[in-house]
């Protein structure tokens, strides 16, 4: 990952040989305080505040153990303003949107919506992790259908594998030839018909958000 | 009743056998289906991540076309079988009744495509259609080889039943059990029906998803499962492709036929394996033996 990282406990002193001193704490003059706000608004007016931080969510998640932060603590943060953490972490990366939590909070938070929102709002800023395959994916899948309404699934593992790690291409080659001779991947381009209508519909989008 | 059918991308690729299954079964049982003409992607779960109005819009493109197709029916039957399709869809309808400024955001830009959505349409997933309107009396004696006790693990993944309203329990749910019991084998009872298994993890993060994907044919070996059968394109392709990796990686052998419950349930209403997708199976089922005197269960 080449993304800057915005360090949050930056080292106070780190020459080689020195104690390693951090701070371990945010203070409040450096929370972005509006940052809640704007995700509640990206996921329709989610209420974290209403969550009780019971964990449940990163108990029912099957990824939990490999986040930097756990569903539970990203919208503990969220609602405090941590907002480089937030944004900088893999957490949404790591969401597969098997909507677990969102069936199983108490406090009936779309936590899915909630990741969906800051993945969103972390691409709008840039912020994402630019080589990490998940985001690569997206922009890949999402101009696609953009372009021809349809995922054509051989043409997108290669973008998303020439995207990431090119040297992965060659390595999953047994795999993508055996789909081939099974007649599952083909390279050819799935397009819908009616592209105009399509084109339309997407510039009608633009001009309503130019409008807000 | 006449059904309306959204394939998805999915199914006309890598999940090529979950189209002509399901094609052949509703066939065999008489059940209309006819696609949406012209049907675009739904969105999955890429592009919510990117831009969600656009998610929402291209959607509910589909949507519209269904409703054209169908104009003179009081209510759309959209038959989704792939369960990032189906949730999607589900999900749409739901943001555009409960939040207002959705519903007319896209009603709008749908118009400025020469396009109208009308709130007729209902998603089902075609397994609620076959328990819950075909019924599974009917099913019963729709059945010509009966599966001899073959021990099937239902595996529904998480979209099918999570979320937006479903047909099913999130936790446990039954239908697909239901469905294996009726053709003659044995359903499974485990715990991991709908637990992820690592979607499109397994491509991007292969050390994540991978370890997903063990977990639960790991679990269904352990129940001594002689097949897995499930619901989704992609579970299909996440529990099916990689079987030999996970055996060198986590060093238990993985060595399980993983199924469409619409191949199982075609072969035992007489269809021809040919007309089923069989053949595009990795790991095949003809090595199916039953554990008691090695009795062949899968005929």
């Amino acid at each position: 990952m080449d993304q800057p990282r915005i360090v949050p406990n930056a080292a106070v002193s780190s020459a080689p040989g020195e104690l390693d001193v951090r701070r371990r704490i945010k203070y409040e003059e450096e929370l972005d305080h509006a940052f809640p706000n704007r995700i509640a608004e990206l996921a329709h007016g989610e209420k974290f505040y209403s969550c009780i931080q019971c964990g449940t969510c990163s108990g029912t998640c099957p990824v939990s153990h490999y986040m930097d932060y756990t569903p539970r603590r990203i919208i503990a943060m969220v609602r405090e303003g941590f907002r480089a953490e937030v944004l900088n972490s893999q957490t949404v990366w790591l969401c597969a949107s098997c909507y677990a939590c969102t069936c199983d909070c108490p406090r009936g938070i779309k936590i899915t919506d909630v990741m969906y929102a800051i993945k969103r709002e972390a691409i709008e800023q840039g912020v994402y992790p630019k080589r990490f395959p998940t985001p690569v994916l997206a922009n890949a899948f999402f101009n696609q259908v953009m372009k021809d309404g349809r995922s054509s699934e051989g043409k997108l593992m290669m973008k998303v594998f020439l995207g990431t790690n090119p040297f992965k291409a060659f390595g999953n080659m047994l795999l993508g030839m055996k789909l081939f001779f099974t007649g599952r991947i083909s390279m050819k381009s799935e397009r819908i018909k009616d592209r105009k209508s399509l084109k339309a519909l997407l510039a009608a989008l633009d001009r309503l958000k130019e409008a807000k | 009743m006449k059904y309306l059918y959204y394939p998805g991308c999915s199914l006309k690729s890598t999940g090529r056998a979950y189209e002509e299954s399901i094609l052949a079964v509703f066939k065999t049982l008489a059940i209309s289906l006819e696609e949406i003409d012209d049907w675009n992607c739904c969105g999955a779960t890429a592009y919510m991540a990117v831009d969600e109005c656009k998610a929402f819009a291209i959607a509910a493109r589909n949507l519209a076309l269904a409703e054209k197709q169908f104009k003179d029916e009081p209510e759309v039957h959209i038959v989704a079988p792939c369960s990032a399709c189906f949730m999607v869809l589900l999900k749409t309808i739901h943001y555009m009744n409960t939040h207002k400024e959705i519903g007319q955001n896209i009603r709008k830009v749908l118009s400025e495509a020469g396009l109208k959505f009308e709130n007729r349409v209902k998603i089902r997933h075609p397994l609620d259609v076959l328990v819950n309107d075909y019924g599974m009396d009917n099913l019963m004696r729709a059945i010509k080889n009966p599966l001899k006790g073959l021990r099937a693990a239902s595996y529904y993944g998480c979209q099918t039943v999570r979320p937006f309203e479903s047909f099913d329990s999130n936790r446990n749910p039954m239908t697909m059990d239901k469905i294996v019991q009726a053709l003659g084998g044995q359903p499974v009872d485990w715990s991991l029906k709908t637990r992820c298994c690592g979607a499109s993890l397994t491509g991007t993060i292969p050390e994540v998803g991978l370890r997903l994907s063990y977990i639960i044919l790991h679990e269904a070996q352990q129940h001594h499962a002689d097949v897995v059968v499930t619901a989704c394109p992609l579970c299909q392709f996440n529990l099916e492709c990689y079987q030999k990796k996970m055996t060198s990686a986590f060093g238990h052998k993985i060595d399980i036929p993983v199924m469409f419950f619409s191949q199982l349930l075609g072969k035992a209403l007489g269809i021809p394996e040919s007309d089923l997708g069989v053949k595009r199976l990795f790991v095949k089922p003809s090595k199916i033996h039953s554990g008691q005197g090695g009795k062949r269960v899968y005929v």
